[in-house]
């Protein structure tokens, strides 16, 4: 006995198993929501593939999948985090981001509406980087089966002439650099989390930063690494750098820079900023004598005004990060556990 | 941030470890028993500003390190029973107990949530009321407060899904406990000073005069650490005795009335083992029968429970000062903050994660 | 245990039956249950620990002490100037 699946009831507002499934609902929702918001002329082709030219020399390739909830929070929604996380991992590796692919997870019963503001956000972010996504896929799991909205971006980039970064070329007698205010995004997401009654007026600082690495690659290109604080924050990142490199780095605590509102929050949830997610920093290890420059370069940039040099590598203790407090005194910066928690101790 | 930035005035600090440094003449051990400012001088480097003739040692003031293993397994498994919401203050979630911490609980499909307040938990229950919504209601007499008006709440409004696993503990006692031992090696204490400021100073006096020793009621900035080192210092080198408040802006004699009111209405006190160190005679708060409908231990039958301890941890040594962490034989071998074999390594301020960082930075 | 901060009392509810305000914690702003400072005003600097005020700060008694410290550091600073210019 064949079962087939009957017409769906018409609930316009709402995401439905069908739209998953390539069939006429897959086509409506791909003309109403996808298209309006994404569209560009390879995108438009809407084949099995994206079919593109790439200049000759090195591509950089990475892939992220994006399960943030809340959905919508203080400065974001996870549309535009999924093209900034993704353009940011390019940018990093002294890449200009060029393409994108969307693989969208939604779950049934998700409000149409939302999804709209979500896909649009996503495409406005993506023209503000100048980048194209370029192809995508959608699927509709049963309610339950994913929260919401769960996205994967991939991204391709070409990494410029005479570029190389890596997270293995730290020196000692480096300066480490870091773009921004911390924990904006890790505090702002955590705060608007129901029951925390915390109220901040910073928000997220999620962006696409791959224009002020370009610049700052204008004018330093010797840069030795460049990596942005997402999970586990700066304290992960600084980790890996020293690690990878096998250098010891030393962090002036007094040069960090957190907002004041920030700051009051983390005291009060006995949470570490360096250990919290950043959405629009970026931290740098440059030779001493390109610091300035660097510093310069990032701070014309409105994503980078807040740029200061936070410490150094050296040669000794390698592969472990040190803070230097205001007394002269040190502690280990560890590399984070896991999620870090609100504590009460 | 006005009350927090002052107290940490870097010339601040420099002067007062001038006065310490002038008033000590010979080597002394004093303890501090507070999670909370175990992490205050392991975030500053405090200890490694001090003359080296002060050893500051590190007790057992972290209410995770010293939960009994039967408590969290019993926790654990109130968690794991259907139509249970358990909630808990993010400090506990990692402790592991003889077979599982929070984390794989939830990984097995219970609900468990992490509350910065007992309030929070309450809300919960108003939120689901077919859910049995408990809370995990740890900590010291700074936070018993907080968790005997969550119970005392749920009873007036008639929350009868809502009910708190007490496993509280009382200072003093542990104090007494840490003195009495005949391998005590502390001479003098910083008193917590959030526990003093709910519970005044008291239940202090008698330990002091009894025992001979001074105990100074502490705050959790530099300034506030430093001052009350240098006036146990002082009172070490003097020969003196008893009670001096380090931290007045918040503590007072009597300390706050009200709180320590609804505490006695809500608890009772009662033996408590303390992880590590064995069962300490009235040194902890036990919800009363009147308020037994909201007392998840005797609500939920969680059958035998069978605590595992490792037989490698030092754990109790190390929270009575007796034992530094690196001197335990699996330090940093079977024992790290990855694979912890007791609380003193899992918990954040606990003295073994504690120097286990202190050590990293400057090699074994 | 014991992680408690000092904010200002910006505001006075009740919720629940209960006496709430909002602290502001340099800047961002959390609800604290009142019931142990009750008689607490909008405008003086609680600590908040684990969303309940648990005492009202004695600011005269702060700033008498920090005044101390700060009369000593004057001091120190005085005595080092004089021996620089000797």
């Amino acid at each position: 006995m064949q079962f087939e699946c009957p017409l769906p009831q018409a609930d316009h507002d709402r995401v439905q198993i069908a739209h998953g499934a390539g069939g006429r609902l897959s086509r409506e929702l791909m003309a109403t929501v996808f298209m309006p918001a994404l569209n560009n002329p390879v995108l438009a082709e809407l084949d099995d593939q994206a079919r593109l030219i790439l200049p000759p020399g090195r591509v950089a390739f990475t892939t992220d999948t994006y399960v943030i909830t809340p959905l919508f929070f203080p400065g974001g929604n996870i549309g535009e985090l999924a093209v900034h996380g993704t353009v940011n991992d390019l940018a990093v590796g002294g890449a200009v981001p060029r393409f994108l692919s969307a693989g969208f997870v939604l779950e049934e019963g998700f409000p149409l509406a939302d999804l709209q503001l979500i896909v649009s956000s996503l495409g406005q972010a993506a023209a503000k980087a100048g980048v194209s996504v370029v192809t995508g896929d959608t699927k509709v799991v049963q309610k339950g089966q994913c929260d919401g909205v769960f996205i994967n971006t991939s991204g391709i980039g070409e990494i410029r002439e005479g570029i190389d970064v890596s997270c293995r070329h730290l020196q000692p007698g480096d300066r480490l650099i870091l773009s921004g205010t911390l924990a904006d995004h890790g505090i702002a997401v955590l705060c608007a989390r129901e029951g925390l009654s915390m109220q901040m007026s910073v928000e997220s600082d999620s962006a696409s930063l791959n224009a002020m690495i370009s610049a700052v690659l204008e004018v330093f290109p010797g840069i030795h690494a460049m990596r942005d604080p997402t999970r586990g924050g700066a304290a992960a990142t600084l980790n890996e750098l020293a690690s990878a490199s096998g250098v010891g780095i030393v962090l002036e605590e007094e040069a960090i820079p957190v907002h004041p509102e920030v700051r009051g929050a983390c005291e009060l949830l006995g949470i570490d900023p360096l250990t919290v997610a950043n959405e629009g920093k970026v931290i740098i290890a440059v030779p001493s004598n390109g610091a300035d420059a660097v510093l310069d370069a990032l701070r014309r940039d409105v994503h980078g005004k807040n740029a200061a040099v936070i410490g150094e590598a050296v040669g000794d203790h390698p592969g472990v990060v040190v803070m230097r407090t205001a007394y002269g005194s040190r502690r280990v910066v560890e590399m984070p556990l896991g999620e870090q928690l609100p504590r009460i101790c | 941030m006005k009350y927090i930035d002052e107290y940490r005035n870097p010339d601040l600090v420099r002067l007062l470890l001038e006065q310490i440094d002038n008033a000590v003449s010979r080597p002394w051990t004093i303890m501090e028993i507070c999670g909370g400012q175990t992490h205050a001088i392991v975030r500053h480097g405090l200890d490694q500003l001090l003359p080296s003739s002060i050893r500051l040692v590190h007790g057992p003031g972290c209410p995770v390190c010293v939960t009994p293993l039967e408590m969290i397994d019993r926790a654990h498994t109130i968690a794991a029973m259907p139509g249970v919401i358990f909630t808990t203050f993010g400090d506990m979630l990692r402790v592991p107990g003889s077979h599982q911490d929070f984390f794989s609980v939830r990984s097995r499909g219970a609900d468990v949530r992490f509350v910065f307040s007992p309030l929070e938990a309450l809300q919960i229950a108003r939120d689901n009321p077919r859910h049995e919504v408990v809370f995990l209601a740890v900590g010291f007499e700074t936070t018993a407060p907080g968790n005997a008006m969550a119970i005392k709440q749920a009873a007036t409004e008639g929350l009868g899904n809502f009910s708190a696993l007490s496993s509280q503990v009382l200072v003093p006692p542990a104090m007494r406990a840490i003195l009495s031992s005949p391998d005590n090696l502390v001479q003098g204490f910083l008193a917590a000073g959030h526990v003093c400021t709910i519970t005044g100073l008291c239940d202090y006096f008698p330990v002091a005069e009894t025992y001979g020793v001074p105990i100074v009621p502490a705050g959790f900035e530099p300034v506030d650490l430093l001052n009350a080192v240098l006036k146990v210092v002082e009172m070490l080198e003097a020969g003196e005795t008893g009670v001096v408040n380090a931290y007045e802006r918040v503590v007072s004699r009597d300390g706050n009335a009200g709180a320590l009111r609804v505490m006695d209405d809500v608890f009772e006190i009662a033996d408590r083992t303390w992880r590590g160190i064995g069962v300490i005679a009235r040194s902890g708060l036990r919800i009363r029968e009147k308020y037994a409908a909201f007392d998840a231990e005797r609500k939920f039958d969680v059958g035998h429970i069978e605590p595992k301890e490792s037989s490698l941890c030092m754990s109790g040594d190390v929270l009575r000062g007796i034992l530094q962490p690196e001197a335990c034989p699996a330090f940093g071998k079977q024992c790290t903050p990855l694979s912890p074999l007791g609380a003193p390594m899992v918990s954040g301020e606990g003295a073994c994660a504690a120097y286990y960082r202190y050590q990293r930075a400057w090699g074994a | 245990m014991c992680l408690a901060i000092p904010g200002k009392l910006i505001a006075i509810s009740q919720e629940h039956g209960l006496k709430m305000g909002s602290v502001d914690i340099s800047g961002s702003v959390t609800r604290a249950c009142l019931e142990y400072v009750p008689d607490i005003q909008v405008g003086q600097y609680t600590i908040v620990h684990a969303g309940f005020a648990l005492k009202i700060i004695d600011e005269a008694e702060a700033a008498e002490s920090m005044q101390v410290w700060n009369e000593l550091l004057r001091a120190e600073a005085e005595e080092r100037s004089a021996r620089e210019r000797r």
